[in-house]
């Protein structure tokens, strides 16, 4: 049985945890939502770690279709070789190139297969996916070929909400939401990134962050990887745990926009 | 087993499907929730639900049908027995431990009841460590320990209850809108693909390649050609505040759907009850966030397709009154900035999320006044994809 506590470069709520291990038991993908910076893709690679598979990562942009994941069928690297009469040219499955997708389904042991930000692809590119995922197979016509998975992959599909999902494929999905972690957990988590981090400036450091986030004035509220850059910056320069909660140094890698920080300035005390 | 369970979660208005809730049963048959009610909470929430925008609504109906729901199969038989002794003479208060069981964590309390648990064998009553009754530990009930959790006696152990009731998704709840996909899908005919776009060449162009392999006596001559963008560049226009209140999620699904559709460009911008001089930056109608409506009518081109939303209802003088300009030769009431819209953008439709007041010539005659002006649609699913037409007609 594969279960999943964590691991020692991750920190998971006990929640994440449990909705990690439904979505492997069932065999179902898992959906994560959460806001930026909440540690979505690393999961994935925690995951894998882990249960000690291979992570196959398929990065969604604006313009990937669903059938790039499966297959693409290289028509002009054929046509090149049939005019220089190479090797092999009738032999179309030379020039079937499996994605991303057909990789996972036809990988020797099971892996762990992350679909990052499927939010970002066309509205109907969730649907397009759907049978694929639910069957765990897909037909290749060009060569009369059926690719179905040897051990079907724990899937791990990440969204940031860009855009909503349909209906159909939500209801086969495992879905949980990260919520933003508290002032422990994420004291716990800043430990893993810097075992050795002074406990004033940690607790300093905790102290100033939450009061941030907590500010409504600010648009684009800082998250945990912010954090964790914070206080590599703040080691860096040797910066007194005193200081930080008045004077909020180094304020430029925790708010990205001009506004954010003059919000700040005009409303810390 | 619980399909009561189901059902109120469906009347609530949370959609769920027999598809889901099998792979919930199916969950529980292979014991995933770890028999434990929190697991079963998480468990329920992991495959019911589907946005963080109706946790909300999930906790409250959870909470709704499991209080009432006895939750002793948790805790075994004989562990109950055990905590139903009743006449057993108090044991004696410890300020220390008490003070220490007041600092332990809900973590920690969970892991040491787990302990406990399965270390436990026989009955422990009047003490501070196993689960018993009447005395100083944090498990078990008709104890004196000010902090822990209650387990047997009369009203069970709810810890998942008390997650629940802690709703801490209550936040996400505004934005919740219903048609949002469906009107994302709508705004897709407002697409308009054309290559002009300042992109390298690398998608494959057939044509091209049969043409120059044609010509080149059978050699390949393979051709690429630039990919296709969305030209169609977008000016929202949004009524905000007074009689618009009514229509709040209606038009933050239509804003959401439009920002999140990739429009060339989109600008928006918002006015109350008409557009006069100043157009505001931000549905507070904040005047310092604000640029002159002349600004906005000579920098945007007129090939901007401009969609107006709002009710068109308002008192004839907020239309026709004369004071909202004061330099002659230029428009000083609101129909007349709107008949400057009207000619400069060719494009422009107006969806309204009310009906045609049929009652008083008052509320109407702006209504008729400016649909006579602009094409309007209802802000329904059927009015955007006629709308989306509109826009798009040559």
């Amino acid at each position: 049985m594969n279960e999943w506590k964590g691991s020692r470069f991750y920190v998971a709520s006990e929640e994440l945890m449990q909705a990690v291990n439904i979505a492997v038991a069932l065999e179902k993908p898992l959906l994560i939502k959460g806001e930026p910076g909440t540690g979505k893709t690393k999961l994935a690679e925690a995951v894998s770690d882990a249960l000690r598979k291979k992570l196959i990562l398929w990065n969604i942009k604006s313009t990937t279709k669903a059938q790039e994941g499966l297959y693409v069928y290289d028509v002009v690297q054929r046509l090149y070789d049939s005019q220089f009469g190479s090797e092999g040219v009738d032999n179309i499955e030379k020039y079937v190139k499996l994605g991303k997708l057909g990789e996972a389904f036809t990988a020797k042991r099971q892996v762990v297969l992350l679909i990052d930000e499927i939010d970002k692809a066309d509205l109907e590119f969730p649907n397009d996916l759907l049978w694929e995922l639910d069957r765990m197979e897909f037909h290749i016509p060009e060569t009369g070929r059926t690719v179905t998975a040897k051990h079907r992959p724990v899937v791990i599909i990440t969204s940031n909400a860009e855009k909503e999902l349909p209906d159909a494929f939500l209801r086969r999905c495992v879905f949980h939401y990260i919520e933003f972690p508290d002032k422990e957990l994420l004291a716990e988590i800043i430990r893993v990134h810097f075992p050795d981090l002074n406990d004033k400036l940690l607790s300093q450091v905790l102290e100033a962050f939450y009061r941030i986030r907590s500010l409504p004035q600010i648009k684009k509220k800082p998250s945990t990887s912010e954090a964790i850059d914070w206080i590599q910056a703040l080691i860096h320069g040797g910066v007194n745990p005193e200081r930080i909660v008045k004077e909020v140094p180094y304020l430029g890698v925790l708010l990205k926009k001009n506004e954010d920080i003059d919000a700040l300035r005009l409303n810390w005390r | 087993m619980f399909e009561e369970f189901l059902f109120l979660l469906r009347r609530s208005g949370l959609n769920v499907s027999l598809t889901e809730w099998m792979s919930l049963i199916e969950a529980l048959n292979k014991g995933l929730h770890g028999s434990s009610f929190t697991g079963f909470y998480h468990l329920c929430r992991a495959l019911l639900v589907k946005s963080e925008a109706e946790f909300d609504l999930f906790d409250r109906i959870f909470l709704a049908y499991f209080q009432k729901v006895p939750l002793e199969q948790e805790v075994s038989q004989e562990l109950l027995d055990w905590l139903g002794c009743k006449d057993i003479p108090m044991g004696l208060y410890d300020e220390q431990q008490a003070e220490w069981n007041e600092s332990l964590s809900d973590a920690e309390l969970e892991t040491m009841l787990r302990e406990r648990r399965s270390e436990q064998r026989e009955q422990h009553n009047r003490g501070s460590y196993w689960i018993g009754t009447h005395g100083m530990s944090v498990f078990g009930n008709t104890g004196l320990s000010p902090r822990g959790i209650r387990m047997g006696g009369d009203k069970g152990y709810r810890r998942a209850i008390r997650v629940a009731g802690e709703r801490r998704f209550r936040d996400f709840r505004e934005d919740s809108t219903l048609d949002l996909r469906q009107f994302q899908l709508a705004l897709k005919r407002l697409l308009q693909y054309s290559g002009t776009a300042n992109l390298p060449a690398t998608e494959f162009d057939v044509d091209d390649t049969i043409q120059h392999t044609a010509k080149n006596a059978g050699r390949l001559t393979v051709k690429y050609r630039r990919p296709r963008q969305n030209t169609i560049k977008v000016l929202l226009l949004i009524d905000s505040g007074g009689s618009m209140d009514y229509y709040t999620q209606l038009i933050s699904a239509l804003f959401q759907a439009v920002s999140k559709t990739h429009f060339h460009d989109l600008k928006t911008y918002y006015f109350h009850n008409c557009i006069y001089t100043k157009l505001y930056t931000d549905p507070t109608i904040d005047p310092r966030k604000s640029v002159p409506t002349e600004w906005l009518l000579s920098n945007l081109s007129g090939d901007y397709k401009t969609i107006f939303a709002g009710d068109a209802q308002m008192a004839p003088y907020e239309l026709k009154g004369k004071y909202h300009g004061s330099q002659e030769g230029k428009p000083s009431s609101g129909l007349e900035w709107l008949y400057l819209f009207r000619d400069r953008y060719r494009y422009a439709v107006w969806f309204n999320p009310g009906e045609r007041p049929d009652w008083g010539e008052y509320w109407s005659q702006s209504y008729d006044m400016i649909a006579k002006l602009f094409p309007m649609f209802p802000l329904t699913l059927d009015g955007l994809e006629e709308g989306m037409k509109k826009l798009l007609a040559r």
